[in-house]
């Protein structure tokens, strides 16, 4: 494949430098590449393609009321990260994890973070995502966050930002997973020959976890999925099938002296820790959201009675709320005596008078999001938007502007992707999965989304991004 | 297993068999209309009449022309019988419980259905000859079984699947016999006329039984043939068998495998086993065959209502919760 006129664009390349020079870590790859025709990696695209859809590996679009089933579409070159580099990364988000979770257990009990004025009380106690029936609340074995999907750019400075922590119910890690299968169809010799460390043995590592949260010897798992209209559906399946467990859906549980227990066609069973991939409203009508039909109603009580453990456990969203992101770096410090490892991108709080007023001054350099939308819905990013949508964010800031957080525009790195019968880059973005049960554990592979519109910085899957297989050299 | 994975494996099973039929009998029926003599209409509508959705067509379409009656057979989404419709709950009951299928079994019923998107696409019902599409998903759907039946542990899974299966198509073998009395002979002269046989060879190659059946019996006899695939002890596609093999499911799901009955679906099947297999083909005849289909039918749903309420339902939480509400 003719690759000399692929161009860095000023961003920083993953595989090329801004004098030209492939990467050392990319170098086998892109040999490989060199001698492969074009038409061959279209072909190779192609079953790739097929593979997936044969396979089911698809996302339900919402408000789309034709239930449509999407396929992630996965980009078949890879994306390469040497092993020091991912030494940093893994220690750096190691010690986030842990900060955020004696964080959790602080605001849920003591709160001496909020007496010390490290965070500000109201921001966490005014939260909607903190959740009153936790206080006082203790997880099983103390972990309030066992799955986290920490989503991390690579600025034009070649550092690795962390844009947010995912702690509710990260989603993606199927995609990791199902598509190094795939693409270790696509590059059968490279594999061998490369070193990439495998991400297959997630599922037994996230049942261990899960197993770890009970004291029982046999404990009996499950993941909670609110059902097959959710677009993450075919990940809960998928990781209920990996690790053997059953996948249940509110209807089939029922609770009975804080017990919860399975409807069997031989009766109930009793059931000791779910993966819940509800959000926490939804969780249970009893205790949150009465109108829910999701959830099932007592598990609350049940939790707090200590029959059933539940991961993530309920109230984390408060932690990766956007707003309580900005003092992440300030949690490490406090909880760890510590410098933080990875970078924050500067964030300037709505909130405050001073930020605020730079804020609306500067819209037009600034990306802008509310602080509790996810999947790149409700954001505005300054410099490709018009005067009138900056206009419109500037009212919907000064009207309630804790909704609001603004940050500079990153350049986020490229990654070759293969475009148009050529190849081009591509604006990427990292989302590690870690998990956090007798120790915490950064898996060594990621889910790598890709922005497929030449130009474009959103990478979400709802917002037409893709994705690709991330690979971690030993 | 969870009482709502049971009932979308049973399900499964029974979509994926009816998805199958359809394939055989409108791929026989195809054929017998090429045998027919040329003055002797095309006969569409027996086909309709079978499978219990005459009333719906009706109210579709106008008349009985082969492309309509292709298209409401296999490709309408409004008919809930349709192989289209059938494949697609197969395949939707199949994404539900996915964590419970071997990942063949799940990606060839998605490639099924993809199958049948594709050959809505290219408009099969409009072909001349459109029996390789049928040919194709006939043999899609036995890979799944193939596949089943050499990777899947027999536990409760797998006898709610051949349950589901197997009721469906004992079903379906009687609605095949019942063709015959829905197929116009040009007039009752021509009872046992070359005409007549090529009816009931249809019939029998519908099921794929006609070797076997030539092999039992030799001649073609109409009793013969009514008598093999409703009494017959060992071919798959009759009643009997098919009904004594839904009943060996329901054992071993609840584990009674001592004789007598544990519930009111193994007493039902019970029932409905003995009496077949005590019968004589004369009998049968005698109270009119029809009649006797039509009240086999009855039965196998009564059968299969029992089954979800012996192990389908599931109490509603959320109905305990409005109470511990008020």
């Amino acid at each position: 494949m003719n690759i000399d006129h692929y161009k860095t664009g000023g961003h920083f390349d993953e595989m090329v430098s801004p004098e030209g020079e492939i990467r050392s870590h990319y170098e086998e790859f892109y040999k490989h590449l060199k001698k492969t025709s074009s038409r061959k990696m279209n072909h190779l695209q192609f079953s790739a393609n097929q593979t997936q859809r044969s396979m089911g590996m698809t996302f339900n679009v919402y408000h789309d009321n034709q239930g449509l089933e999407k396929i992630l579409h996965l980009d078949i070159i890879p994306r390469i990260i040497p092993n020091s580099e991912w030494e940093i990364l893994e220690s750096g988000l190691k010690q986030r994890t842990k900060a955020i979770n004696y964080f959790l257990q602080d605001i849920y009990n003591e709160q001496q973070v909020l007496k010390d004025g490290i965070v500000p009380s109201d921001l966490i106690v005014k939260s909607r995502d903190f959740l009153e029936p936790c206080i006082g609340l203790t997880p099983p074995k103390g972990i309030w966050c066992h799955i986290t999907g920490t989503d991390l750019v690579k600025n034009v400075d070649g550092q690795y930002y962390v844009l947010e922590d995912n702690l509710r119910c990260p989603s993606g890690v199927s995609y990791m997973l199902e598509s190094r299968e795939i693409i270790k169809r696509v590059y059968p010799d490279i594999f061998n020959q490369k070193g990439v460390k495998p991400v297959s043995d997630y599922p037994a590592k996230l049942l261990s976890m899960l197993q770890n949260l009970s004291d029982k010897p046999k404990p009996v798992v499950g993941v909670l999925t609110p059902g097959i209209y959710n677009s993450a559906y075919y990940e809960h399946s998928y990781l209920a099938l990996q690790m053997g467990v059953e996948l249940v859906n509110g209807v089939d549980l029922i609770v009975e002296n804080n017990k919860v227990y399975m409807q069997t066609t031989k009766g109930l069973e009793q059931i000791d820790v779910l993966y819940r991939r509800i959000d926490d409203t939804f969780l249970d009508p009893l205790t949150f959201n009465p109108e829910s039909m999701l959830g099932v109603p007592g598990i609350f009580e049940a939790y707090k009675a200590g029959n059933i453990a539940l991961a993530n456990a309920p109230g984390t969203g408060v932690a990766d709320d956007k707003a309580v992101y900005a003092y992440v770096p300030k949690i490490i410090e406090y909880y760890l005596n510590e410098q933080p490892i990875l970078n924050n991108v500067p964030t300037y709080l709505c909130r405050e008078e001073e930020d605020r007023a730079y804020v609306l001054e500067h819209i037009s350099e600034l990306v802008v999001k509310e602080t509790n939308a996810a999947g790149g819905y409700g954001m505005l990013i300054g410099p490709k938007s018009t005067a009138e949508e900056h206009e419109k964010f500037r009212n919907l800031i000064r009207n309630n502007p804790k909704n609001y957080i603004a940050q500079p525009t990153l350049s986020l790195s490229t990654v070759p992707t293969l475009a148009d019968n050529t190849i081009s880059g591509r604006h990427v973005d990292l989302r590690p999965y870690i998990l956090y049960g007798k120790d915490i554990e950064v898996i060594p592979g990621a889910l790598t989304r890709v922005a497929l519109k030449e130009g474009s910085l959103v990478v979400n899957s709802s917002q037409g991004g893709g994705s690709k297989d991330t690979w971690v050299l030993y | 297993m969870l009482s709502r994975v049971a009932n979308s494996i049973y399900w499964l099973g029974r979509y994926l068999e009816r998805a199958e039929n359809y394939a055989r009998f409108i791929d026989v029926n195809f054929n017998l209309m090429q045998d027919l003599p040329g003055d002797l209409k095309e006969q569409w509508l027996p086909l309709i009449a079978t499978t219990g959705d005459l009333e719906l067509y009706k109210s579709k379409y106008q008349g009985f022309e082969r492309q309509n009656v292709l298209f409401f057979l296999v490709f309408d989404a409004e008919n809930p019988n349709s192989m289209i419709s059938s494949i697609k709950f197969a395949r939707e009951n199949a994404r539900i419980i996915r964590e419970n299928l071997s990942k063949e079994t799940w990606e060839k019923s998605n490639e099924l259905h993809y199958m049948m998107q594709h050959g809505l696409e290219k408009k099969v019902w409009k072909k001349e000859d459109p029996r390789p599409f049928f040919e194709k998903v006939k043999n899609q759907i036995l890979l799944i079984y193939g596949i089943a039946d050499s990777s899947v542990a027999r536990v409760e899974g797998w006898y709610f699947r051949q349950l589901g299966q197997y009721l469906e198509r004992a079903d379906k073998t009687s609605r095949v016999l019942d063709v015959k009395y829905h197929i116009l002979l040009p007039s009752d002269q021509e009872v046992g006329t070359p005409l007549d046989f090529l009816h009931w060879m249809a019939l029998l190659k519908s099921v794929t039984a006609f070797n076997t059946y030539r092999r039992v019996y030799g001649n073609i006899d109409p009793a013969c043939v009514v008598e093999f695939l409703v009494l017959n002890k060992y071919f798959p596609r009759s009643i009997y068998f098919c009904i004594k093999k839904a009943e060996h499911c329901l054992h071993n799901i609840s584990g009674n495998l001592g004789g007598g009955y544990m519930n009111s679906a193994e007493k039902a099947i019970g029932e409905l086993r003995s009496r077949l297999e005590f019968s004589e083909v004369g009998e049968l005849i005698g109270y009119g065959l029809h009649e006797y289909l039509d009240n086999l039918q009855v039965k196998i749903n009564q059968i299969s209502d029992l089954v979800d309420t012996t192990f389908f339902t599931i109490r509603d939480n959320q109905v305990q919760q409005s109470q511990s509400q008020s």
